[in-house]
């Protein structure tokens, strides 16, 4: 625990050790030691809540949606359009319908590039990326660009890893038809300013999309204040179960664009000749969607909620405060992200250990920690590093937690030094 | 603590703090660039071959990896320093069996020397290609390979 004088326990309003015993994972032993899961950046444990949920829908009111004119399916669909509504009222989006269902972000950022960008974007256009993206954030506009003769700009980072603002204002012009930014980098945790880069943007005339798939587990989102275009999410980090996620639009873009994935129950009207194309968002929800999984989804937003956004950003700001301070007196490592805005992310590297290494010797110790370029190689090259070992936090862990994570990698370095 | 398990040997943790013949071959007779494209790791093998005799003269290697893959390198370059190619060929063949699970050094005859002490990569199988990309690469470079090889 933290001592008594810097006050860190005293600031969270949430009893972590019932939050723990929600969550029957976590009561884990691996290798013989107490689980410490700290790769939530990745993916996140679920609560006891959501697996019965699951459990429940399957059980006993499982049924297709949108098509069965029985029970079972007007039943499913119902608890289907709940969920959607849940989603909306978590993102602060005005309208349930303005929520569109896909696999998770990465499909969520296709879908756009897909939909809008080969619509709207010419030969000549400009889309303007970050150098802290996921790769599923980067990969889907270098395809767009190439295919369109468009051109890939990439707003610079600072040693900190912040986006350098000014620079991003010289990059926007009116050949600029999209900026697609995380609000959160997985690779170093930096909390963009979205909505500054969404005010920016517009001026431009461009669209924006914001990658929400660090944010939205961690912290408040308003897409109506941001006033962003498009805002994604992964299920699957927010304590639902994988294979679901989506995104916000505003329902004006939505109208302009084209179908994504075509066939069943995206349509109007379909013959042999002509296709016409239902509203959003069945046009962008193209066969069975997951159904289950949008149920689990649903619970995992009423837990997160009942929670309280509030309350997790703030004890988890203290846990990356307290994490921070513990690693940053251990010689030999090295802190790459230390921008002022941060989510619970920790990206170190050691002098003597690669980051496989240390992901490995944690492990014995019962620590399950991210070693890689997390799916951000531009990032891991603008900091000069082939890798990081990542540390990510949530509202389940704990301070003893860090301190066993700290007390790990001193081992590592004796080990290997 | 004890890290009593067969991944991070002293032989390993020695081998990846002072490597073995890490360093380029000047006028090499074969080389080849190695990836381990999941974790970046990335290597380049160098080979010195009597070709009348069929013998390996010199090899070496130089790139950045993590531990085990850099101590696998430099175990490597000691061990099949002087043997012939169809020597290095059985070797690489029972290496990257015994790696994968497939062959068993404790049970079955072998000839893997103290390479033998890889076997427990088995039990992690995120890191078997960590052990293996050096092997591969030296095959690609035995194979005249001009493009990159990589291990997925």
């Amino acid at each position: 625990m933290p001592d008594s004088n810097t006050g860190l326990a005293a600031k969270s309003a949430l009893d972590i050790e019932k939050i723990r015993r929600d969550f029957p994972v976590l009561s884990q032993a691996v290798h013989g030691n107490p689980l410490v899961y700290l790769d939530n950046a990745a993916t996140t444990q679920k609560p006891q809540c959501v697996i019965e949920r699951v459990r429940e829908f399957d059980a006993e009111q499982y049924g297709t949606v949108r098509r069965g004119s029985y029970k079972m399916s007007e039943q499913a669909t119902l608890l289907y359009e709940e969920a959607r509504q849940k989603v909306a009222d978590f993102f602060g989006a005005p309208d349930r319908k303005e929520i569109v269902f896909t696999s998770g972000t990465t499909q969520a950022i296709n879908l756009v590039a897909y939909s809008y960008g080969r619509k709207f974007v010419k030969s000549g256009d400009e889309i303007i990326i970050s150098n802290i993206e996921h790769h599923a954030n980067t990969v889907p506009w270098q395809v767009l660009c190439e295919e369109k003769g468009a051109r890939l700009r990439v707003i610079p980072v600072n040693d900190d890893g912040e986006l350098v603002m000014e620079e991003y204002e010289k990059l926007l012009n009116e050949k600029t038809r999209l900026v697609a930014v995380n609000h959160v980098s997985n690779a170093l945790g930096t909390i963009n300013p979205v909505k500054e880069i969404t005010r920016l943007g517009h001026s431009a005339g461009a669209k924006v999309l914001i990658d929400g798939a660090q944010s939205s587990p961690h912290m408040k989102i308003d897409v109506k204040d941001l006033d962003c275009d498009f805002y994604t999410f992964s299920g699957h980090k927010m304590y639902a179960p994988s294979g679901i996620g989506g995104l916000y639009g505003k329902m004006d873009v939505w109208e302009s664009m084209g179908p994504y994935v075509t066939g069943g129950d995206m349509i109007l009207q379909v013959t042999l000749e002509k296709t016409t194309y239902a509203k959003p968002p069945a046009r962008f929800e193209a066969g069975t969607p997951p159904i289950t999984q949008v149920i689990g989804l649903g619970a995992a937003i009423d837990y997160i909620t009942e929670i309280g956004l509030d309350n997790i950003f703030e004890y988890e700001a203290s846990l990356l405060e307290y994490g921070t301070r513990l690693l940053r007196e251990i010689d030999g490592l090295r802190i790459i992200g230390n921008a002022r805005e941060k989510a619970s992310i920790i990206s170190f590297v050691l002098d003597s250990a690669h980051p496989h290494d240390v992901g490995s010797m944690l492990d014995q110790d019962g620590i399950a920690v991210r070693g890689g370029h997390h799916c951000a190689q531009p990032t891991m090259i603008r900091f000069g590093v082939p890798a990081t070992t990542r540390a990510s936090m949530a509202f389940y862990n704990k301070y003893e937690e860090l301190d066993a994570l700290a007390e790990s990698i001193r081992k590592v370095i004796k080990l290997f030094s | 603590m004890s890290y009593d398990n067969e991944l991070y040997q002293q032989v390993i943790l020695d081998h990846n703090r002072n490597p073995k013949n890490f360093r380029e071959i000047k006028n090499a007779t074969h080389h080849c660039h190695g990836i381990n494209p999941l974790c970046g790791d990335d290597m380049t093998v160098y080979m010195d071959v009597d070709s009348e005799q069929g013998v390996i003269r010199d090899i070496s290697f130089v790139g950045t990896g993590c531990a085990i893959s850099k101590a696998s390198s430099s175990l490597m370059t000691a061990y099949l320093k002087g043997k012939t190619l169809d020597e290095t060929r059985v070797i690489f063949d029972e290496f990257h069996k015994m790696v994968l699970g497939e062959m068993d050094p404790e049970k079955q005859e072998h000839h893997l020397g103290k390479l033998k002490l890889f076997r427990g990569i088995r039990e992690y199988p995120s890191r078997t290609k960590c052990a293996s990309l050096a092997w591969h690469t030296m095959i690609g470079a035995l194979d005249k390979k001009t493009e990159e090889i990589s291990t997925e």
